[in-house]
């Protein structure tokens, strides 16, 4: 048995870095290489792909990532998780098959993770009583079934688990959760059983770390930003693990960035809800039991980890139509921006209402003064107010009604002529109607959801 | 005195749907208990009375010298029915810093903070 296991991440999301997959198995030892493509609404937008092209419906990037570690892949044996399947991993395994040409071909075995889609089984589930209920609202599914686009089971680390034991070189899932894409191989090596809530659960915490690439190595961190070396050739992080359940957060030397405890605090507590209970498939993760620890240059150790036994749910993510919305803006300059931005914004407020369009909401917002803060920022203007160089309106709605949403963008150009003085930037012409597709979460039990692994 | 958090932590913020979170670590670990004491789930609720249509929750971390505020209703509907720059909540973060608290002088002393001016 191996005493550390390097797992590397090369993406946080679908559209990070295309160069940090070969960095990272470039730069020194890893034996795994992870890479995280899905958030909530990425499964909603690869099964309208899948919609117009059958062979279509996966991470296309995850294809070139492939490519780009081969020789590592084959030569020196690092093997590969990604949930870069979406909602056709076998479409996206024949992709990466098609890279591998003469010996390689007969020697790259790819573990294909399926199960995890339910759009096909929505009626009979539902008809069998899981109504799939929203968490957050408590809404049953029929009030939006007619426009569901996906749904998708999140999977945990057991599926993964048994394609390495298949001897993959790589395993690619679909709605796998993200932890699990570091914590399976962890659990591979070490031999973990399903039911070491401790070590799991620390699987868990080191995938949690390092989901989001470089964010827990420099990237986005606040805490003594200006003296972070190097963003410009920021090294992603490797969870270094023990098969006690210990670990070390690290990157390649002579990379940029910083890896610190508070690094990888604020990596923690990203995206956090109740910190004794992070819930996955395969573990509850208990966040107040985490210890860090200063280890040297670029290097935490993460110890103490505590896990209690998973719940007899899945989370399940279906993405549904849930209509319009268009956004414009404009720039008003000194002097007195702030002023004559409001005036625009109460103006075209105004025009809506007198045109009778019905909206669900109406949004304003003033960049460079208040967009991101609100009242906070601007109850702290002050003289600033009058003096502000440029403010931007950046006003929005949405509804149900496509052709209201298309009206208010014939709104936004005619304030240019017709509205408050020194006005600009508008040579992007009228704001686009998007179609939005919303994110509903709900549980199922986990009896009625089976996943399978193929090699092929 | 008066402090604003931004000279005694540092945060980062995400989203859960329609929820804001963010993470607010003690800049040294000798000022968690301050943040205990002083950042209440009613002061931050007050904080960002207007700003968000839902309720705080607070839990404690001092294994990290941090606090987590769950923020509901913070994103206009979240994810991508909100129509904010910031819809998924990522500068809640820094909004929370500009919070001020107040601190007893003798407390400040204590904890090497008195003489740091109101930033």
């Amino acid at each position: 048995m191996k005493t550390v296991v390097r797992v590397a991440s090369g993406q946080g999301f679908w559209g990070d870095s295309l160069e940090a997959p070969r960095q990272q198995v470039e730069g020194g030892d890893v034996d795994y290489l992870m890479l995280d493509y899905l958030a909530e609404v990425t499964m909603s937008i690869l099964q309208k792909q899948k919609e117009r092209d059958p062979s279509m419906g996966y991470a296309r990037d995850f294809v070139g990532a492939v490519e780009s570690v081969l020789p590592a892949v084959m030569e020196r044996g690092v093997r590969v998780i990604a949930n870069a399947g979406g909602v056709n991993p076998p479409a996206c395994a024949s992709a990466v098959r098609a890279l591998a040409s003469g010996s390689n071909a007969s020697k790259l075995r790819i573990a294909v993770v399926t199960g995890d889609d339910l759009l096909g089984r929505l009626d009979e589930l539902i008809d069998s009583g899981h109504p799939l209920a929203n968490m957050d609202t408590g809404d049953g599914l029929e009030s939006v079934r007619d426009r569901v686009l996906s749904a998708n089971a999140y999977i945990g680390s057991t599926p993964i688990v048994e394609g390495l034991a298949q001897g993959a070189n790589i395993v690619i899932t679909g709605r796998s959760t993200d932890t699990a894409l570091t914590m399976a191989p962890l659990r591979h090596e070490f031999g973990w059983s399903a039911t070491d809530w401790d070590k799991l659960a620390a699987g868990i915490i080191a995938g949690h770390i390092i989901e989001c690439g470089a964010q827990c190595s420099g990237g986005n961190c606040l805490y003594d930003w200006r003296s972070i070396p190097d963003l410009a050739n920021v090294g992603y992080p490797i969870a270094e693990a023990n098969p006690d359940g210990t670990f070390y957060i690290t990157k390649h030397p002579g990379t940029g960035g910083r890896i610190s405890v508070p690094s990888v605090k604020e990596q923690l507590v990203y995206e956090m809800g109740d910190p004794h209970e992070y819930i996955t498939p395969d573990v509850i993760a208990d966040f107040t039991t985490i210890q860090l620890e200063d280890a040297g240059p670029d290097r935490v150790r993460v110890f103490g980890i505590k896990g209690r036994p998973a719940t007899d749910k899945l989370k399940v993510s279906i993405a549904y139509r849930a209509g319009f919305k268009a956004v414009g803006t404009l720039a008003y300059s000194w002097p007195e921006a702030l002023d004559k931005a409001q005036a625009a914004d109460r103006i075209l407020r105004e025009r809506l209402d007198r045109l009778g369009l019905r909206f669900d909401q109406v949004m304003s917002e003033f960049v460079g003064a208040s967009a991101t803060h609100g009242r906070l920022a601007e109850e702290e203007l002050g003289d600033l107010r009058q003096a502000l160089p440029e403010v931007q309106l950046r006003f929005g709605v949405r509804g149900s009604s496509r052709s209201d949403v298309e009206r208010f963008t014939r709104e936004i150009a005619p304030l240019v002529l017709n509205g408050p003085p020194s006005v600009t930037g508008f040579a992007g012409g009228r704001p686009k109607v998007e179609e939005i597709v919303a994110y509903w979460p709900a549980l199922i039990d986990k009896r009625v959801v089976t996943t399978k692994v193929e090699i092929v | 005195m008066k402090i604003r958090l931004l000279q005694l932590a540092h945060a980062r913020s995400g989203d859960k749907g329609d929820t804001a979170n963010v993470g607010l670590i003690a800049l040294n670990p000798a000022w968690y208990e301050l943040l205990e004491r002083h950042v209440t789930r009613d002061a931050v609720a007050r904080h960002f009375d207007g700003i968000i249509d839902g309720p705080v929750v607070r839990f404690e971390l001092p294994n990290l010298g941090a606090l987590n505020f769950l923020l509901h209703g913070a994103l206009d509907g979240g994810g991508t029915l909100s129509l904010k720059t910031d819809a998924q909540g990522k500068v809640f973060s820094t909004a929370l810093l500009r919070m001020s608290i107040d601190i007893p002088d003798d407390e400040a002393r204590r904890l090497g903070i008195a003489g740091m001016e109101k930033l």
